[in-house]
């Protein structure tokens, strides 16, 4: 009895052991990852890559920047009202088989590959459509990444909100619309813009749907929609990297440093505000 | 009582029908994505036949020769597009990354909902879901400047060792730039997704359960293993495929650390390998180059066969996901 106490005893260490263990090694491989990008970031950013472009084989940011920004201005003009308005719906007007439907095929839209976004894009509306590599048409393939987060955010934030709220307003005599613009969103307001700040974190980070659409400029972006190729930070930092040159190097490395602050700056905010563990359920 | 004016009335109908319309814009663009690339996928479909998924030569042809005219389609003259090496390359690659990504993500689940709580388990949530949050270029550079070499002087060097006995772990193990790095940074960014979600499926497990097992004197990772591990089997399972389909269609950070290698398939852990969305990604010369287009068709096949893959596993995890929630719910009532 004793030595089968004891080895079940071992047997638990032993799990719980491998499972700190486990967690060590995922803390440890964000750490690292973290600390090498903003390691080599912080050695080579330099304050005026921000009003520089990008020529050759360095050079700055500033075209990558402002693109990456017209980029997302775009996305969440198109994507925020649609999934913001899908929520709405799906929360508040559908049925119960319309709204799982219709929030399955959000996470099955969120399931697309994005270098398949990006290439649809590139034959819908850079080939067919003749918009080339265009502003327009990196900004609607990034609104197809983001419209899944926003529209699932605002649908969660929406279904917090107790339906004693809206009996009230109905009893009221309001109408839907009424309630949900006079009082059923005030509640879900944080949960509607985490899920646009998300959005715009992921938008900022992706590359696989620009490639095909948005192109590459060393040149500051205008606003023309079409025709006009844009920069973008990520693909800095995917070219850059590959070049031979220590210059390069350095531009590719403060992309990614630029971009995995102001990404990690929006996570962390948004995690650290949203779920604290006393506003938790 | 006052009615409702005819105005309000107005409005509401609107509003109705202008969400209705912004809550069916996912089906319309999955809808017209699946449309157009299978559209632009048939030349390549008749041009290449059933050879493209069992050939291995990616190859445009002559780009400045005549143009060759086959099954009434046209293309530049000695092309043939074949894609097994980039099948396979996703296949094992993202097969690689669960593999490794199982034991983590569940050891780490199990942490994140039964051993931490309170502050410390919301910092340690945060920080997984960080992870998350790393654009993939980032990740990938982080593997061309961190992990490529670590695999190629350490790991690669000792899994070489067992060589002898595992056939595909023999040497040359190259640059470090190959299978076995994509596989590991496929790991990294899945980790986070299959833990979250297999956290969330602990956490629902009805304490009654886990105190009936700690009450018949089990040990607490007896309890794990044979009450909770159970309980959400079908959901982990679930999770492993959201997992497996966002390996699959993971872009950049593979691009960065595969090789890019054409033409060839891998010989062992170590061999440079292309993936299907890496090498969309990577193509896009040839795409704009080839004046007959049937590049572009080619790489739409490629990203249709990509599309159906990744979908099945996410209709297949969304399932089994959904089927232990609702299991939950159901017994859920007898427990309170």
């Amino acid at each position: 009895m004793a030595l089968r106490r004891k080895r079940r005893k071992f047997g638990s260490t032993m799990g719980w052991t491998l499972g700190w263990i486990a967690t060590a090694l995922v803390l440890f491989s964000l750490a690292d990852m973290v600390g090498t990008i903003i390691l080599k970031g912080v050695a080579s950013f330099r304050w005026n890559m921000l009003w520089t472009v990008t020529s050759g084989e360095a050079g700055g940011l500033e075209n990558a920047i402002l693109g990456t920004f017209e980029l997302i201005i775009i996305s969440i003009i198109l994507a925020g009202p649609l999934g913001v308005l899908g929520g709405i719906f799906t929360s508040e007007f559908a049925s119960k088989p319309v709204a799982k439907t219709i929030r399955f095929l959000t996470e099955v839209l969120s399931g697309v590959p994005s270098i398949v976004i990006g290439y649809f894009g590139y034959l819908l509306m850079v080939l067919q459509w003749g918009w080339g590599f265009s502003p327009i048409a990196g900004g609607i393939a990034l609104t197809i990444i983001m419209l899944p987060y926003i529209l699932r955010n605002t649908e969660a934030s929406l279904q917090q909100v107790p339906l004693s709220l809206r009996e009230a307003a109905w009893g009221l005599g309001m109408t839907r619309f009424q309630a949900v613009y006079k009082v059923i969103w005030r509640p879900a307001a944080g949960g509607m813009a985490t899920g646009i700040l998300m959005a715009i974190a992921i938008g900022m980070g992706e590359t696989a749907p620009l490639l095909y659409t948005a192109g590459w400029s060393s040149l500051n972006p205008t606003w023309q929609l079409t025709h006009h190729q844009l920069g973008y930070l990520t693909y800095i930092v995917w070219t850059y990297i590959d070049m031979p040159y220590t210059a390069s190097h350095q531009l590719a490395y403060s992309a990614a440093f630029v971009l995995l602050v102001i990404v990690l700056v929006i996570n962390i905010a948004v995690r650290a505000l949203v779920t604290r563990p006393s506003l938790r359920r | 009582m006052r009615k409702v004016s005819s105005a309000s009335k107005n409005a509401d109908r609107v509003f109705r029908v202008a969400t209705g319309v912004a809550a069916s814009s996912p089906v319309v663009f999955l809808v017209v994505i699946a449309l157009i690339v299978l559209v632009q996928a048939i030349p390549s479909m008749k041009f290449n036949g059933w050879h493209f998924i069992y050939g291995i030569q990616w190859n445009m042809g002559n780009l400045y020769g005549a143009l060759e005219h086959k099954n009434g389609v046209t293309a530049a003259a000695g092309a043939s597009y074949a894609a097994l090496p980039f099948i396979v390359g996703t296949l094992a690659s993202s097969i690689i990354a669960i593999l490794i990504a199982i034991p983590i993500s569940m050891f780490t689940a199990l942490i994140l909902a039964y051993r931490v709580r309170g502050v410390l388990q919301w910092i340690l949530s945060i920080l997984v879901e960080l992870l998350a949050g790393i654009p993939s270029v980032v990740i990938g550079l982080w593997g061309i400047i961190t992990l490529a070499p670590w695999v190629r002087d350490n790991l690669a060097v000792w899994l070489s060792h067992l060589g002898p006995v595992v056939p595909y772990l023999r040497g040359p193990v190259g640059t470090g730039l190959g299978l076995l790095s994509s596989g590991l940074v496929l790991a990294i960014m899945i980790v986070p997704i299959i833990t979250a979600t297999t956290r969330d499926l602990l956490m629902q497990v009805p304490i009654l359960y886990r105190e009936g097992g700690i009450g018949l004197g089990m040990t607490t990772w007896e309890v794990v293993r044979y009450i909770c591990m159970p309980f959400i089997r079908d959901g982990f399972v679930g999770a492993l495929a959201l997992g497996w389909g966002r390996a699959m269609g993971e872009t950049m950070a593979v691009l960065m650390v595969s090789g890019s290698a054409m033409n060839l398939l891998p010989h062992n852990l170590y061999s440079p390998i292309s993936t299907m969305a890496a090498v969309i990604a990577d193509q896009l010369d040839s795409a704009l180059t080839d004046a007959s287009q049937m590049a572009v068709h080619a790489l739409a096949e490629l990203a249709l066969i990509l599309m159906v893959l990744t979908l099945l596993t996410n209709f297949l995890a969304r399932w089994l996901v959904t089927r232990t929630g609702r299991r939950r719910s159901t017994k859920a009532g007898v427990a309170a």
